[in-house]
């Protein structure tokens, strides 16, 4: 197992590698955009000049990419455009809130989507299995920015109960958190739910589930003690993947209700075209999605005896 | 008969009727089943696949599934009706009164659980034993079932243990809580040969030692042979004979048993002298079941007004406990063999077509693990063939026989061109191939060597009509060009494989299995093949339809005089198909010759073992037991010295575990691969032999035992 | 052997399989409302230029953000309403369907054939094809996907291309990774043995051999996939990252009027509704079409 792990580390740090090289070469490898970026379109050729030498723009394409490399290892991103300040001190602030945020969502739907894909799942084609199966294809088509905005209709516009938008940095109320998390585990929790069905339903068809019955255990048991661990497997594996679509739909969902996130961040620096934060942004989410696919896979293993065991 | 008046049945089955539910509506599964099992007594249920045999034993335990359901009839345990009682009663029951095995070991062991949980959960469930007081019981049972080492096996999770350590957890587990009656479902039919004995052995044993009922399924008759007292045929969800093994083997009163027996190479029959007699027609649907006697429309002695309506049960006279479901049972001449199959010539063999010489073929593989990285051994062999050495003659049917890991698939690679051999020559008509890809043979080469392979369920692509496949193998082997041509030599093939013309526009899923495989059979010979390997080809198949499918091959065979590398683990097809037999093991060729000399000592003590691990469905039969002890070796691991010496009967000593033994020639080109001196091999009893006893005791003789069937062959010779 | 158990088939034509395939979903309810709803949507979708409906983009300054059944000036009548900029909401939602479906229809197209195409490779030809193209995969996959379109958009521009392009990128992969999953099932079948062994081409195997046997979990997946290529459409253009205005998109229309809600929430409920519909009826179908793949 451990070289298993081994290899995996080495594919998360060669993925990061070749996304920061990638994301390198698409922002900066034009320093002319660069710097018109950074300075503004209206300065003077030396100012330009002055700007470039100072920040060793000058220097070969891959001496700069390694320099950059070193110094974002370090958490030194450049300044931001937009507010004048260390990268680093724009984001991490806003990393809490979204922490915050994507920890409520990811437990709930979890939580919800075990539940309800366990239910149908013992129980295929039964009427409680349909109408679980029924309502997460409805929730899993209406789009966050979709159910947001029915939510917005009616919570907010229509009986006025909870406040549309985040009230702007440091303050932070609870009530604001519900639309965000709500919206999100509607669209998300469909998804599991289906999956965690129909792995549970496979193994109930399995023979060892046969066996289990047949040799006189008691129906929870079956289910808690032979069918569950093995059904996890496969959702779990998707579940952790996923964390990476909900990353995406976070960034969405901060943004319909301007909540003070991080995605919210990233979304106004790419409009704003401030280069060193979308890049600092981006890096932070690559690392986030490398590391919950590594977390996936070590999770995976620990749960297959079979591939725990060789 | 009088011990069921004074003691209760374990089980007693009457009028049991089960359906399942389709979209098509009810499909009747099984009808009007009757069937009693006595305390202590070992009852076959045997039939051929769709038969419903495992819908009873899955009805026994009141297992239906969502779409089953028990319809009619009682199903009395000890007394007690099980379709009837309260889930909690059943559950009860389950497990620990009835037992059940399984026919695929893996599949039924949970992956996540260690195999001592598993076992150790029936005690506590059943009997509230303590864990540790379990543990013991546990424990005592897989010594029981004759496993090494129970403490390594109780921690062990069910990928770490091989398929026959498996299947003795899983009979060790049915034995936990001392069940009634244990349901015992193809336990042996996914294992190998030698291992299959090995388990076999253990059932005769649990039923002498444990006095338990059993309820053996198979389709195997020589499995129920060996396993049981009384047996029940069923056909096509039916009870059609039922009786004492004696009764049925030897006094068969239904066409479809003796069909069924005409149908299996036993020894004696011979592909020429002797040919099998496959059952016309094939199983009709549950749903396009016949009015009256299911066999009506594949039967000789049908006749109209009498077999088109419903059959009961008949006692067969003077032989108390037989019965049939066949209406002219006292009518019909059983000692006439009117369908044994007409003789034919033998082939001629002809000059050398295939020559293999010191071929090797060792697979590397790279070890990445830490300890492969500190030691330095990172590349590793697997040695696949190890100095294979033999010729295969045109006309002449060369068989490989070994259980899996032998080797004998790769060795169908490399000859493929699928592989490139590490070491010596494969030469086809005098052009070494061994190295030759197949992307860099000529099609005329690719088309004379052609595989049949053995599922044919994923023989044939199943998005392309059949007729499309055969043609492509045509179009590519450059047998024809111009369409209409191909056209005409597809429908050519059809006609040699005896399938309709019109089955060409058919998909795969809307063909019997028996006819995929005859598609299988059309697209190898497709084009001009001189080379033929069938991988099993026929091990997938219903009894009946095996013998079809060889006679198709054999018939092909003889008008296209190719020879054909007959790869099997069951050495009866073989016996009946094969002039020559290699026998292999690890890769290695142990013993080589003609069949005649394989099958007869002296033997290698690995022939010799699986020949007495092939059970034979013929109680005149008399087979010496031999019984391998351990597991097969992996190929990665091989043991030292002669690959077989970690299971072999007859090891020598110190000998046998350093050096490779040497090839010893026992004339005729009879040659084993053996440290045993040429005075104890050439001084080996025969492993099969027939005892006169038994036949004697039948007061009328059945056709096929009128003589020693080896005789019937000598015959057949002499006068040719 | 020679009997006839099971029934000979005619030959039939593409469009009478059709039939037949749909037919076949009628034992669905739910894959009958889906295709229901998806071919309602398309029939409007195309005949969007020859309906009765207003100038999408013609702004009716005395009416901005009316309510649903108003009656406006020169006898036309806003069914649904108006925006904020006092266009007709109904015209804007027919043609934003077609948008919708033109683009969505292309994007999930281009991805699906390069996701097969790669998925196929990898899955068949195994070794360095494999690891290249499932490193390949991983590394667009480490990437959030809203993060990807930010980061290609926002560099490139919003131009058609550039669309289909981001969209390709990030579902490629997704779809890489189902179909080589398939084919790794599939290639160890006997029949991929009895092509090799007849020495043929390693691209007819893939394309004539493999890739026929996987339509089924295919179609289902592109169902499926479709969806989300619908939202992510919408979603782009409600993040002002979708083509430029002032062609209607239900995307942009919805992040128009939210701006506006507090006036009155009618202008952004309707398109969201049609997004979800539309999704919807996308996901009905691939679930109706997998209940009937698994019955047979």
């Amino acid at each position: 197992m451990l070289p298993l792990i081994g290899r995996r580390l080495g594919m998360m740090i060669l993925i990061m590698l070749v996304s920061s090289f990638i994301l390198y070469s698409l922002f900066e490898s034009d320093k002319d955009r660069v710097v018109i970026q950074a300075i503004g379109p209206y300065t003077s050729e030396e100012q330009r000049q002055a700007w470039l030498d100072q920040r060793g723009y000058n220097e070969p394409f891959l001496e700069r990419y390694v320099g950059w490399v070193g110094r974002a290892f370090r958490g030194d991103f450049g300044t931001s455009v937009q507010f004048d300040k260390p990268v680093m001190e724009v984001i991490l602030p806003r990393l809490m809130n979204t922490g915050i945020l994507a920890l409520w969502v990811f437990s709930l739907t979890v939580m919800i989507s075990l539940v309800l894909g366990v239910l149908s799942g013992i129980a295929e084609g039964s009427a409680m299995d349909r109408s679980i199966s029924f309502v997460s294809v409805l929730t899993t088509s209406v789009p966050e920015f979709a159910s947001a905005t029915f939510l917005l209709a009616i919570f907010v516009f229509w009986l006025g109960w909870l406040p549309g938008t985040s009230s702007g940095p440091g303050a932070f109320f609870r009530k604001e958190l519900i639309l965000p998390v709500a919206v999100l585990v509607i669209f998300n929790f469909g998804y599991y739910t289906r999956m965690m069905r129909a792995s549970m339903a496979e193994v109930m068809n399995s023979q060892y589930v046969r066996t289990a019955v047949l040799k006189g255990m008691p129906f929870r048991r079956v289910v808690l003690k032979h069918a569950l661990r093995n059904a996890l497997i496969a959702p779990f594996t998707v579940m952790v993947l996923q964390i990476n679509y909900l990353l995406s739909g976070v960034i969405v969902t901060e943004v319909v209700f301007a909540y003070d996130g991080f995605g919210r961040r990233l979304y106004e620096a790419a409009q704003f075209n401030d280069v060193f934060v979308v890049e600092a942004c981006t890096m932070v989410a690559v690392a986030l999605a490398v590391a919950t696919q590594f977390i996936s896979e070590i999770g995976y293993m620990i749960l297959n005896p079979r591939i725990r065991l060789t | 008969m009088d011990q069921a008046k004074t003691t209760t049945p374990v089980l007693e089955c009457k009028d049991l009727c089960i359906s399942y539910y389709t979209r098509r509506g009810e499909v009747p599964a099984v009808v009007n089943f009757n069937l009693t099992v006595m305390p202590g007594e070992a009852v076959g249920l045997v039939g051929e696949s769709g038969c419903g045999k495992s819908t009873v034993a899955l009805a026994i335990m009141r297992h239906m599934g969502n779409n089953g359901a028990i319809t009619g009839g009682s199903i009395k345990f000890l007394g007690r009706d099980i379709t009837t009682l309260s889930d909690e009663e059943l559950r009860s029951i389950r497990g620990s009164q009835i037992a059940m095995v399984y026919q695929e070991p893996m599949a039924s062991l949970n992956p996540s659980m260690r195999a001592g949980d598993q076992l150790n959960e029936v005690l506590m469930i059943h009997q509230d034993m303590s864990e540790e007081k379990a543990r013991q019981r546990s424990m005592a049972l897989l010594s029981k079932v004759r496993l090494p080492d129970p403490e390594r096996i109780m921690k062990a999770y069910p990928h770490q243990l091989s398929g026959g350590q498996q299947q003795r957890v899983l009979i060790a587990m049915a034995l936990l809580s001392n069940p009634k009656l244990l349901l015992l479902d193809e336990p042996t039919t996914a294992l190998d040969v030698t291992v299959e004995a090995g388990i076999i052995e253990l059932i005769k044993d649990i039923s002498r030692e444990f006095g338990t009922s059993m309820i053996y399924i198979s389709h195997n008759l020589g499995l129920i042979l060996e396993t049981c007292h009384r047996l029940t045929v069923m056909y096509s969800g039916v009870a059609v004979e039922t009786g004492s093994v004696k009764q049925v083997f030897d006094k068969m009163r239904h066409p479809y048993t003796r069909g069924l027996f005409n149908s299996i190479p036993l020894p004696g029959t011979d592909r020429f002298a002797r040919p099998l007699v496959p059952i016309r027609g094939q199983l009709p649907l549950p749903s396009e079941r016949p009015h009256g006697c299911s066999f009506g429309p594949r039967c000789n002695y049908f006749q109209l007004g009498r077999c088109d309506k419903p059959i009961p049960m008949f006692a067969v006279k003077n032989d108390p406990g037989h019965e049939t479901r066949c209406v002219r049972h006292e009518e019909i001449d059983w000692a006439l063999s009117e369908d044994a199959g007409a003789a034919q010539e033998p082939m001629r063999i002809g000059v050398p077509v295939l020559e293999v010489t010191a071929m090797k073929k060792y697979y590397e593989i790279r070890d990445n693990s830490i300890a492969g990285m500190i030691t330095g051994l990172r590349k590793r062999f697997v040695k696949a063939n190890e100095k294979l050495d033999f010729t295969a003659c045109e006309g002449e049917t060369v068989a490989i026989v070994g259980e899996s890991g032998c080797g004998k698939t790769t060795f169908a690679k490399v000859l493929m061109g699928l592989e490139s051999a590490t070491e010596g020559e494969v030469k086809i008509k005098g052009r070494d191939i061994s190295k030759l890809s197949v992307q860099r043979r000529d099609p005329q080469l690719v088309g004379s060597l052609q595989l049949v392979f053995q599922n044919p369920f994923e023989t044939l692509n199943p998005s392309h009509s059949v007729g499309a496949q055969v043609a492509r193998v045509i179009k590519k082997f450059g047998v024809a060009s111009n369409p209409d041509e191909i056209q005409r030599k597809m429908f050519e093939m059809f006609d040699l494989v005896k399938l309709p013309r019109e089955f060409a526009f058919r998909k795969p899923r809307q063909l019997s299995g028996g006819q995929k495989q005859r598609i299988g059979i059309a697209r190898a010979f497709g084009g001009k093949a001189t080379v033929i390997v069938a991988d099993e080809p026929v091990s997938a198949l219903d009894v009946s339809v095996q013998a079809a499918i060889t006679g198709v091959l054999t018939d092909i065979q003889r008008k296209k005089r190719t020879t054909m590398v007959f790869i099997s683990h069951d050495l009866s097809v073989v016996r009946y198909l094969a002039d020559r037999v290699i026998v292999m093991y690890l890769g290695h060729i142990m013993e080589q010759g003609t069949a005649e000399h394989v099958f007869a000592p002296p033997y290698h003590p690995y022939t010799e073992a699986l020949l007495s691990a092939v059970p034979i469905a013929d109680t005149s039969v008399k087979k010496k037991h031999i019984v391998l002890k351990g597991e097969l070796p992996s190929p990665i691991n091989p043991p030292t010295g002669c690959p077989f010496q970690t299971r072999c009967h007859r090891k020598l000593g110190v000998i046998c575990e350093t050096e490779m033994p040497p090839e010893r020639d026992m004339g005729n080109g009879h040659k084993i691969l053996c440290h045993l001196s040429d005075e104890v091999l050439r001084g080996m009893d025969p492993v099969i032999a027939f005892g006169a006893a038994d036949r004697a005791s039948s007061d009328i003789e059945s056709p096929m035992r009128k003589r020693p069937p080896a005789e019937l062959a000598q015959d057949v010779v002499a006068k040719g | 052997m020679t009997d006839q158990a099971l029934p000979l088939p005619a030959r039939r034509t593409t469009f009478e399989k059709l039939l037949a395939a749909i037919a076949l979903l009628k034992e669905s309810r739910i894959g009958m409302i889906g295709l229901c709803i998806v071919l309602f949507l398309l029939v409007v979708a195309i005949i969007a230029p020859v309906l009765p409906i207003m100038d999408p983009l013609k702004q009716y300054s005395s009416h901005l953000l009316a309510k649903p059944m108003t009656e406006g000036p020169d006898g036309v009548f806003f069914w649904l309403g108006t925006d904020d900029l006092g266009r007709d909401l109904l015209s804007r939602l027919i043609w934003g369907a077609q948008r919708v479906f033109i683009w969505a229809g292309l994007a999930t197209l281009s991805a699906y054939t390069t996701g097969m195409l790669m998925g196929v490779a990898a899955g068949y030809l195994g070794g360095r094809w494999d690891d290249i193209l499932s490193f390949i995969g991983n590394l667009i996959m480490s990437f959030p996907l809203i993060v990807l379109y930010l980061v290609i958009i926002g560099r490139f521009g919003a131009t058609p291309l550039n669309i289909i392009v981001a969209v390709t990128l990030a579902t490629g992969p997704q779809v890489m990774r189902i179909v080589r999953g398939i084919v790794l099932d599939l290639k160890t079948r006997d029949y991929i043995a009895a092509a090799q062994v007849r020495g043929e081409h390693p691209i007819y195997i893939m394309l004539v051999e493999l890739l026929p046997n996987a339509r089924g979990p295919l179609i289902v997946d592109a169902c499926l996939r479709m969806g989300y290529v619908t939202i992510t459409i919408a979603l782009l253009g409600y993040l002002g990252l979708g083509l430029p205005p002032p062609d209607p998109d239900w995307g942009s229309m919805i992040n128009a009027a939210q701006k506006f809600g507090s006036f009155g929430a009618n202008a952004m409920l309707w398109p969201a509704a049609a997004v979800s519909t539309m999704v919807l009826g996308l996901n009905m179908l691939a679930d109706g079409l997998r209940e009937i793949s698994l019955r047979d």
